[in-house]
């Protein structure tokens, strides 16, 4: 048995050298797969249902990989498109292919696998009980599943697995766990399913896995009874046993126990040995099948609108007092937000944030050095307010009101903040926040992610 | 006396997701992995002093194969909340480069 598995990338968008690729090609793969999102970037990408790669740089990728299915009449998978893995990236993604189609003269069978929620089917879970919160995890309720502007499952194996079963040449996914994409075929064709996810753990970031990964670049996989072999498909990027072993420390809180919808990923057991000078054997890794079918899901909700302004203090007597000087701050604009409405009967409500760079702003309560300050900061106000007006509203008036605020040590009007831009506040569009850490226990691995076929010919 | 910054190929931390953080610390050669670990110097206890944490929540593993110490931590901020400044969780292991580890 081997299954062999071509990454070209991380993730589509982020490019790859084409004579990487055109390697990968001549390995004869029986899959062309890759990762098109993530939460890494935060919650906005979902939250509006932009993608966080251009249009131009993803549709070169996907070009190259579905000119590269042709020539080898192999499946090609991609998943979480446009990023948030939401209906909007995923149609971004199918409108972006279809065009490439078009152009270059493509026809195959395109499967369109949905990760996008129903938020009356999610309602219906919670009040069953079935659905839980990870640790840790923001508060649920049905309030909560209605207000969020997206949510989405990350889908397992089985329902990509279901397209190619039913003839798809092309398959693009909503959201799905980075995994399931690269290990849905190998275990298909019948490959040990602890070989295949640890694959494709590593398989989803690219070269990542290499000792120096210069560039985004590709990575190929051969999977066969009682090992795996991975190797970077650029030549001068190599894997080392060591390198190969780190993969499962990146972005994963336990390095040995990874779960996915179907279980869990055991890698405590994995041996790892140099296959040759640039690829890795790995043996031993095991798949747990879990008691309970679970589907995590991600949810953004708009908190509201923003406007921020950046300034610098230099002043020695400021820093002196950086706080009660903040504190006063942030008390006296409060009684000034009061004046500049005065078509309304109350103001709108705001939230104000206040960084100090240069001391905690980077950590917070992580910080354990927040009690010295520098020379100078950086602070950066945040107003966020419930709609851009408003929030626009407040921060020109704050950069004012923040501008002479004064201490009582220099006696007459002073300038306290050094604005690298004018006008110094800047309007920064709605803001989202991640509303979910959970998971829901369905039916079946099929009924949160439906799917749908397409004939394309040209 | 050497710093955990000077012996490491590699000290990072990322976001697991958007709720939980984690610290990776890397060695290239077994013998200084061994002698970091062996050292005691980074534990559950001492980075729980250094980032004002309770133990309870955080897991420390050693990982041998990659030569590795790791650390994972709820999220005390969720990413990109409105509190939050660091949206990727990149920059957030900037205490642990300067611990001392003892000469072997």
């Amino acid at each position: 048995m081997e299954a062999r598995v071509l990454s070209p990338c991380g993730v589509i968008g982020s490019g790859f050298p084409e004579s990487s690729f055109e390697r990968g090609l001549s390995m004869k793969p029986h899959v062309i797969a890759c990762d098109g999102g993530s939460t890494d970037n935060g919650p906005a990408f979902l939250g509006a249902g932009m993608p966080n790669f251009s249009r131009s740089a993803t549709k070169r990728d996907l070009k190259l990989m579905l000119q590269g299915r042709e020539s080898l009449g192999v499946p090609v998978i991609v998943g979480s498109c446009g990023t948030g893995g939401g209906d909007a990236g995923l149609e971004w993604m199918r409108d972006i292919c279809l065009e490439i189609a078009r152009e270059e003269e493509l026809s195959f069978k395109l499967a369109l696998v949905r990760g996008e929620q129903d938020k009356a089917y999610l309602k219906k879970r919670y009040k069953e009980g079935r659905i839980l919160a990870l640790d840790p995890a923001p508060p649920i309720d049905e309030e909560i599943i209605e207000n969020s502007t997206h949510i989405v499952g990350m889908m397992g194996d089985e329902p990509i697995a279901r397209a190619l079963d039913e003839g798809a040449d092309v398959v693009l996914t909503g959201r799905a766990s980075d995994t399931s994409v690269f290990a849905c075929h190998p275990v298909r064709m019948g490959a040990d399913r602890g070989l295949s996810w640890h694959a494709a753990k590593i398989l989803e970031c690219g070269a990542a896995c290499a000792v120096h990964r210069a560039r985004p670049d590709g990575c190929f996989a051969w999977i066969r009874d009682d090992h795996f072999v991975v190797e970077p498909l650029n030549p001068q990027m190599y894997c080392t046993p060591q390198s190969v072993a780190s993969h499962t420390l990146y972005e994963n809180t336990d390095p040995f126990f990874i779960t996915e919808p179907a279980g869990v990923l055991d890698t405590s057991r994995s041996a790892y040995s140099a296959e040759s000078e640039r690829a890795v054997r790995v043996a031993g890794s095991e798949f747990h099948t879990a008691e309970r079918y679970s589907i995590k899901l991600e949810g953004a909700e708009l908190v509201g609108y923003q406007s921020v302004i950046i300034g610098g203090v230099r002043d020695p007597m400021i820093l002196k007092q950086l706080d009660p000087w903040l504190d006063g701050i942030r008390e006296g604009f409060e009684a000034r937000v009061q004046e500049i409405f005065p078509d309304r009967e109350t103001p709108p409500a705001y939230q104000l944030h206040i960084r100090v760079f240069g001391r905690d702003a980077v950590m917070g309560t992580l910080e354990p050095e927040a009690g010295r300050i520098p020379h100078e900061v950086g602070v950066l106000f945040e107003v966020t307010a419930e709609d851009q007006v408003s929030a626009n509203t407040m921060a020109s008036t704050l950069a004012h009101f923040a501008l002479h605020y004064p201490i009582p040590e220099w006696g007459g009007l002073i300038s306290t903040l050094a604005f690298p831009f004018t006008p110094a506040e800047l309007e920064k569009g709605p803001v989202y926040r991640f509303n979910l850490n959970h998971v829901v226990y369905p039916d079946d691995p099929y009924e949160m992610f439906p799917s749908e076929m397409m004939e394309v010919a040209n | 006396m050497a710093t955990l910054g000077e012996l490491a190929k590699l000290i990072r931390s990322k976001n697991a997701g958007p709720f939980n953080l984690t610290f990776d610390v890397m060695f290239d050669e077994e013998e200084t992995y061994r002698r970091v670990v062996e050292s005691n110097v980074l534990t559950k206890e001492v980075f729980c002093r250094l980032y004002n944490l309770a133990e309870d929540k955080v897991l420390l593993v050693h990982h041998d194969d990659a030569r590795a110490i790791k650390i994972s931590i709820p999220r005390p901020v969720f990413s990109c909340d409105l509190e939050d400044a660091d949206c990727y969780g990149g920059q957030q292991f900037g205490p642990l480069v300067g611990i001392e580890v003892p000469d072997p």
